[in-house]
């Protein structure tokens, strides 16, 4: 459905996309994965014709956005990081205006109506896009890119700026349009994109880092030995005490979170598990562990271990 | 483009820009017609060849935020993704600020009917009049969509296209101010004057290799915007 073949982008001196080819089948939804300033919004604005490739090609449903720009982009919903709204015009005179733009073939009100229903914006549907909170406008940007019923949905972080209720929507949202679409979601959040998308492509400095299914992603990027713990005794004496564990591979002192108590963080190695054995230690001196959980995996650690493990860039 | 168009026009008067437009060109036009009618003379040509220096001065207003709103508000992503051309968005928002400026500029019309109850005034001469000021708004409008092109300010666009008005307004004074052995700039500089032109018009002389030079000079800046926002993907 959708084929990106070795694009290449380059601003004067900069590499923001270096030689990335990846593809989408249809009625996927692809998780687009990688820290600010990767290279993710580019990509993405390549793949919709805002911007040209230096070199490399993009094709949409076997049409290449460069050579046949209109049909391309006819199949496309874009829904860029900042939604592109008119905030003098109402949701409904909006709507109306990208319906006409897109030459929508659908009969016109019932189709913005259904839209509206979908993304639960038909309360605002007669006020100023001006007068919208965030929530709401990230809607409309949504119900623009429905707009003439695409194929495929380009959506650049949707859920940046949102309060938890709005993303949990917008991410149950996203799952129901996917049903019906072929979908690229961007977003700097692992466990986002673990939540909504079957496959997902990570993205560091414009590199290519990792194209794989979601499961198989967690897989390795399994966690389960390393924690943080925090622990009411002396600082040094703790700290000898789980050096001494079997299996230890590090100990950290993180800092003093109480008067006496201290957080660390500990990791195992590969396949040992040394809960039951941080709580005999501790138990045995009478120390009380006043909490254990393993560590979040940063996208930071994520492209270490990606790295890391695939000897360099796949 | 119709879409364009369409969404351009209602802008410009879902916000006070359109009509602080078209209020100080009807006031300052009325003014002169008053001035016309004060007097008893039965000269439509005077409120034009003033006109001249008044749309230099409020064609700016109307083109600043045709491109640089859309910059800055990021919805030319919304129009560059869409199923349509750059040379369709260029145009509809040409023809939406082209068609205000003719609203403006029609006041002339009530003007000349007004003066035909108390006279007999020559249309012919009206309508290659209104021809002239509708030629040079269309020339003008197409300089300030290429500079709101360029920037994402407003207030940028607007001092940028006004510069460059008041620098066509010049042309004809600075091409016969200018020292020997410059001649070859006065006469590049006259070659390329409005002013000399709309003169014409406005005494009456309707030629055809006028009406080109105006249309040809709205179609390569427009083209040259085409190119401005085509460059953009490219860099």
């Amino acid at each position: 459905m959708i084929e990106i073949s070795n694009l290449t982008k380059r601003y004067g001196q900069k590499l923001a996309v270096d030689d990335v080819s990846f593809h989408v089948d249809r009625g996927e939804i692809l998780g687009f994965l990688g820290p600010n300033g990767a290279g993710k919004s580019t990509t993405m604005n390549i793949l919709t014709g805002y911007l040209s490739a230096t070199s490399g090609e993009c094709k949409i449903n076997g049409i290449d956005i460069l050579e046949d720009p209109i049909r391309a982009k006819r199949s496309i919903g874009y829904l860029p990081e900042q939604p592109p709204l008119y905030l003098d015009m109402t949701v409904k005179e909006y709507l109306g205006f990208i319906y006409d733009l897109k030459k929508a073939k659908q009969p016109k009100s019932a189709h913005i109506k259904e839209i509206c229903e979908v993304v639960k914006i038909t309360n605002v549907y007669n006020r100023l896009i001006k007068n919208l909170s965030k929530g709401y406008r990230q809607r409309v940007g949504l119900a623009q890119a429905l707009i003439g019923n695409p194929e495929v949905l380009i959506l650049d972080e949707p859920t940046v700026g949102l309060d938890p209720k709005q993303i949990i929507e917008i991410r149950s949202l996203i799952k129901k349009l996917g049903k019906k679409h072929t979908i690229i979601l961007s977003s700097h959040i692992l466990s986002e994109i673990q939540a909504v998308c079957d496959k997902v492509v990570v993205i560091n400095q414009g590199k290519l880092v990792a194209d794989d299914t979601t499961a198989n992603l967690s897989h390795n990027m399994s966690n389960d030995h390393r924690y943080t713990v925090l622990i009411d005794g002396p600082e040094n004496e703790v700290y000898r005490s789980l050096c001494g564990i079997t299996g230890m591979k590090d100990v950290n002192l993180l800092g003093k979170r109480e008067e006496g108590v201290y957080e660390y963080s500990v990791e195992a190695e590969e396949g040992v598990d040394i809960r039951r054995e941080i709580f005999k230690r501790l138990a045995e001196r009478n120390w009380p562990m006043l909490g254990l959980r393993s560590s979040e995996m940063t996208l930071e650690d994520i492209f270490l271990q990606l790295t890391k493990d695939s000897g360099g860039i796949k | 483009m119709g879409a364009i168009f369409r969404r351009e026009l209602k802008a410009y008067f879902s916000s006070p820009l359109g009509y602080i437009f078209l209020g100080v060109i009807y006031a300052i036009s009325g003014f002169y017609f008053w001035y016309i009618l004060a007097n008893q003379a039965n000269y439509i040509q005077y409120v034009f060849s003033n006109m001249f220096t008044i749309v230099l001065m409020v064609v700016p207003l109307l083109t600043m935020r045709l491109m640089s709103e859309d910059k800055k508000l990021k919805t030319d992503q919304l129009l560059l993704t869409a199923p349509v051309n750059i040379t369709s968005v260029v145009l509809g928002k040409y023809f939406a600020a082209l068609v205000v400026y003719i609203i403006g500029v029609s006041s002339t019309i009530i003007f000349q009917i007004v003066l035909a109850t108390f006279a007999t005034p020559d249309w012919n001469v009206f309508l290659g009049n209104y021809l002239a000021i509708v030629l040079i708004g269309a020339a003008l409008i197409s300089i300030g969509i290429l500079i709101s092109s360029l920037t994402e300010n407003q207030i940028i666009a607007a001092i940028g296209t006004l510069a460059i008005s008041l620098f066509i307004w010049l042309l004809d004074s600075i091409a016969s101010a200018l020292p020997a052995g410059f001649e070859w700039i006065s006469s590049i500089f006259s070659s390329l004057s409005f002013m000399t032109r709309y003169n014409d018009f406005v005494s009456g002389i309707l030629n055809v290799s006028h009406i080109l030079f105006f249309v040809s000079f709205a179609a390569v800046f427009l083209f040259l915007t085409i190119r401005a926002l085509e460059k953009k993907r490219w860099s």
